[in-house]
């Protein structure tokens, strides 16, 4: 009884994250200009929330996680091409495979060390990218996948120049994803996945069946990291095999590991961080930003980003 | 919503043509400044400031302003700063565009937004077709290698392999060697492909050394052309008889001087030498040389400075009229002469007609460069002539 | 067949002098230390500098470019690194990448973000046949440099007091403390030493390599894959998963074809990663 109650404590939302969710989901009514990258955050906080579900819940980390984010991307664009022009029915089969990808791996990182693990999906995310550059046929191979003509979103919404329905459309798909991983994780299952982080040998003498669980929990990152890489690809009208990128894989953890892992809010915060600062950076030294974000992390990580964590937490479980 | 697209883009078209009562023309160039192919991108920008040094910054009465942005070599980040670049900053003209994937997902902005895009690096054939608003002020690949197989099969090379990057503008470039090769009359012993990570050349050079043929014809990108010389030569294919022949990439100017004695006789064909003979190219390499701290042009700045004598004479021909419409049938046929030759731009695929030069890497000074030896003159690209 | 033997084996060896800096921070410290590339690139533009002007001679260079990185890398230890140790792997990470991020683009503002190359001596370049076998003199070099290093090394870790010192310190720092070794110095003087095997393995890699401001980041991968499949017990280790990854990389793409070919060292990494997760030689934690 009492379980159950700390439960539901835990799990009622507060008047900041109702604020926050709010002004993101008004922003998409806002003056046109800037929807374009607010496109890209939120797809990276999509990105970045299916990996802290594996990560800062489940504790597997990963630097491969771009296999199912690219895998998702070429589904999508391949579901566009052959199969059917609606978004939301591509998004939903795109994340369907990726899920399915992710079961069919995830037998390979139950065992071994961080480092091990981390090498594990980078090895597997570099296989992918080397499919999909010998396959041309189907992705295009360098030249990437071209000729998706994305129909109308629920039939009726068009994806406009300025960005306005793809943000749309990427925010709300989050939003409802992330109100789904909300729940998962404040669930019974959730709490077992965070005993198996801690120990996993204690939670399997407290009976929980520590491999399903993460067989589960796995597979259920890979759909959501397919959902943002379907998302990109159904935004942008195009797949590169840049998606299978080594880098994207380190953006999205770095990302994570700034915004937080093991807090729901932790990539999106990253995200937001993350983009807007390259942005800003970016554009006011185009050659030499890298040494500002550089400095950024270091400094980021010397002051300890526990700390910063905490002030936020305390407002945004 | 639908309604509410098209008002978009008829706003927008509104807007580029109500830009021209306006007394600045922007120009967006997106370059890859960071990442692997930062080289590009410096190279590109530099020989940019390089024309509007010499030529001033203004046009038909307007000023002329780049707003430079860094895509990160991520072709969805280029489709997203072109973007903002037409829809907020307004731009008449996008430029740059380091591979061939950034140009390709710029293509449907371009369409949309009808704003001319000069495609100043990126080489894939294909790219022209993407969009009727791009045109091209490199090269692509085909038109170095062809004129290559052309030149191998006269000169006496009847047994060729082939090693290319195992991407796509390196499987264009086998693909279009060979073709032209069989159809003179030559045998391709075998087409070797080499991952793009893979730094070491050894396994594949062996299989050369196998094949005994009378040439290896090599296209990888520029930045691996040096390790594979090297590496070419370690293993004595040069003394055992075998030539090397390749695109000019393999030869970059950018890094040719540094790349030591063992390219000393590569023969390779491509559009632009720093050593071409013209007047207008002493003065373009004297200036780039003095604003960059001696680093030397190569075909990516060469592209760059003409995508900007493109801009400059088009502008010129519409009196300043920012309409992207009107901005191509200027662009269409233009012809002039560039540090590299004379060249144009084809009126029907807005690609660019160049001559081609077969050069063979010499000590010239005590510098290496690509002297031209023989010339194959208004090269089309070979890919979209064999379509009609 | 002898000659795609002794090519893979070179190829190996230059795997293992990249990686074997990486195998004494992060095998040996437990470090996730992602700016060993940056140490090896400074020994790298070390190399080329010398040799382009001053006209210092390649040999004389590989001894400066160890020095240097390990000064760099001391310095680097004294002021930032230290405070990074009992962190989680996350934030090292995160310190070790920013620290990468600042490498390159200063070295890219500075030194321009064209590929240098250096040319070597004339007794090393070309090759010799032996026994029907032909044999490029500097990846000879290479393989007996590397057969010095990694038994040297092994022997220091394994038979002087100062090994023992260390694994002790990093297999529980406090009790070490407690019993009287330094163990501040010893990690200062064992980072300056895997920065120094670092900045030499990126002095012998760019006659092969080339290097350029991006180096560490587009090699990270393979400094990687070598220390993992080695495990962290050592340098025997990542020596044996080299020559392993070496000669599978090279034969796979021999033998197979070339779309196939690229694959090979990845698949070699996974099956071995998955059937033994703390890599070829593991040491029990």
């Amino acid at each position: 009884m009492k379980a159950a109650d700390s439960l539901a404590r835990r799990a009622r939302w507060r008047w900041p994250e109702i604020v926050f969710w709010l002004l993101a989901l008004a922003a998409i009514a806002a003056p046109a200009g800037k929807h374009l990258i607010l496109n890209e955050i939120a797809i990276l906080a999509l990105f970045a929330l299916s990996l802290d579900l594996i990560l800062g819940y489940a504790g597997i980390i990963s630097l491969g996680h771009a296999a199912f984010f690219g895998f998702g991307a070429y589904a999508a664009g391949l579901i566009c091409k052959y199969a059917t022009a609606d978004p939301v029915l591509g998004l939903l089969l795109a994340m369907l495979l990726s899920a399915m990808l992710g079961l069919l791996t995830s037998l390979l990182v139950l065992r071994g060390s961080d480092l091990t693990r981390l090498m594990v999906t980078l090895g597997m995310a570099l296989v992918l990218h080397e499919i999909a550059n010998a396959l041309p046929q189907w992705t295009g191979g360098a030249d990437g996948l071209q000729g998706m003509a994305v129909g109308p979103l629920l039939g009726r919404f068009d994806f406009d120049l300025f960005g306005r329905t793809a943000y749309g459309y990427s925010i709300v798909t989050l939003f409802v994803l992330f109100v789904l991983a909300r729940r998962i994780v404040k669930s019974p299952f959730g709490v077992s996945l965070m005993a198996i982080r801690r120990n996993s040998l204690r939670a399997s003498a407290l009976g929980v069946p520590v491999n399903r669980r993460l067989i589960a929990v796995y597979a259920l990152g890979a759909a959501y990291a397919g959902a943002a890489g379907a998302l990109l690809a159904q935004t942008t009208a195009y797949v590169s095999l840049d998606v299978l990128e080594f880098n994207r894989s380190a953006d999205v953890l770095l990302t994570l590991i700034i915004g937080g892992t093991g807090w729901l809010y932790g990539g999106i915060v990253g995200a937001f961080v993350f983009k807007v600062l390259q942005d800003l950076l970016s554009s006011g030294a185009p050659q030499f930003w890298l040494f500002w974000l550089g400095l950024f992390l270091v400094v980021l990580a010397l002051v300890g980003r526990d700390r910063l964590h905490g002030l936020v937490r305390r407002a945004m479980p | 919503m639908l309604k509410r697209g098209m008002a978009a883009v008829a706003a927008l078209a509104l807007a580029s043509s109500g830009a021209a009562a306006q007394e600045t023309v922007k120009i967006g160039l997106v370059l890859p400044m960071t990442g692997q192919q930062a080289s590009t991108g410096k190279q590109i920008e530099a020989a940019v400031k390089l024309y509007q040094a010499q030529h001033g910054n203004m046009v038909a009465g307007k000023k002329i302003e780049v707003i430079l942005k860094d895509d990160t070599t991520v072709p969805d980040v280029t489709k997203r700063l072109a973007t903002e670049l037409v829809t907020n900053d307004k731009v008449a003209f996008l430029a740059g565009f380091g591979i061939t994937p950034s140009a390709m997902s710029t293509a449907p902005v371009a369409t949309q937004a009808k704003v001319p895009e000069i495609v100043m690096a990126a080489g894939t054939s294909s790219i022209t077709e993407a969009s009727p608003f791009i045109a091209r002020t490199s090269f692509t690949l085909a038109q170095s290698s062809v004129p290559m197989a052309e030149w191998a099969f006269k000169n006496g090379i009847k047994k060729v392999v082939t090693l290319v990057s195992d991407y796509g503008p390196g499987i264009d470039a086998e693909k279009s060697f060979s073709d032209k090769f069989k159809a003179d009359g030559g045998t391709i012993v075998e087409n070797l492909r080499i991952p793009m990570r893979s730094p070491d050349f050894s396994p594949v050079l062996q299989k050369v050394a196998d094949a005994k043929p009378d040439a290896l014809f090599v296209f990888v990108p520029s930045g691996t052309g040096a390790q594979f010389v090297k590496q070419f030569v370690e293993r004595g294919l040069d003394k055992s008889g075998v030539k090397l022949i390749a695109t000019g990439d393999v030869t970059d100017d950018d890094q040719l001087n540094g790349m030591g004695d063992a390219v000393v006789g590569v023969i390779n064909a491509h559009n632009y030498s720093a050593n071409h003979n013209s007047a207008l190219n002493k003065s373009f390499v004297e200036g780039f040389k003095k604003a960059n701290s001696g680093m030397r042009p190569n075909f990516m700045a060469v592209g760059g400075y003409d995508g900007m004598h493109l801009i400059y004479e088009a502008l010129k021909k519409t009196n300043g009229d920012t309409d992207g419409t009107k901005l191509m049938t200027a662009i269409k046929g233009m012809a002039w002469e560039s540090p590299r030759g004379p060249i144009s731009i084809d009126p029907d695929t807005r690609d660019i007609v160049q001559n081609i030069y077969i050069r063979k890497v010499q000590k010239v000074d005590g510098e290496l460069y690509n002297v031209e030896f023989d010339t194959i003159a208004n090269v089309k690209d070979p890919v979209k002539a064999a379509k009609k | 067949m002898a000659t795609i033997l002794f090519d893979g084996v070179a190829y190996g060896m230059l795997l293992f002098v990249l990686a074997c800096g990486l195998a004494v921070t992060l095998g040996l410290m437990n470090f996730v230390n992602l700016a060993h590339g940056a140490f090896a690139m400074a020994g790298g533009y070390t190399t080329v500098l010398l040799m382009d002007r001053l006209n210092v001679p390649f040999l004389a260079c590989l001894p400066a470019a160890f020095v240097l990185s390990a000064v760099l890398g001391l310095l680097l230890e004294r002021t930032l690194y230290r405070h990074m140790y009992g962190r989680s792997h996350l934030d090292q990470v995160l310190f070790s990448i920013g620290l990468v991020f600042m490498a390159v683009a200063a070295t890219d503002y500075f030194l321009g973000s064209s590929q240098r190359n250096i040319h070597l001596p004339p007794w090393l370049q070309g090759r010799v046949e032996v026994l029907g076998v032909a044999i490029g003199l500097y990846r000879a070099f290479i393989i007996v440099l590397c057969g010095v290093l990694a038994l040297g090394l092994q022997l220091a870790l394994m038979r002087t007091r100062f090994g023992s010192r260390l694994r002790a310190a990093v297999d529980d720092a406090r009790v070490a403390r407690g019993l009287g070794i330094p163990v501040g110095t010893i990690f200062a003087v064992t980072f300056a030493v895997g920065s120094g095997l670092a900045g030499l393995g990126g002095a012998l890699g760019t006659e092969l390599l080339g290097i350029d401001p991006y180096f560490p980041l587009k090699f990270m991968i393979y400094f990687l894959i070598v220390v993992t499949v080695g495990g962290t017990s050592g340098i025997a280790g990542p020596f044996l998963a080299s020559l392993l990854l070496g000669i599978a990389d090279v034969a796979g793409k021999y033998y197979l074809s070339s779309a196939l070919g690229g694959f090979v060292i990845y698949v070699v990494m996974i099956v071995v990663l998955v059937l033994r997760p703390q890599g070829l030689f593991a040491r029990a934690r």
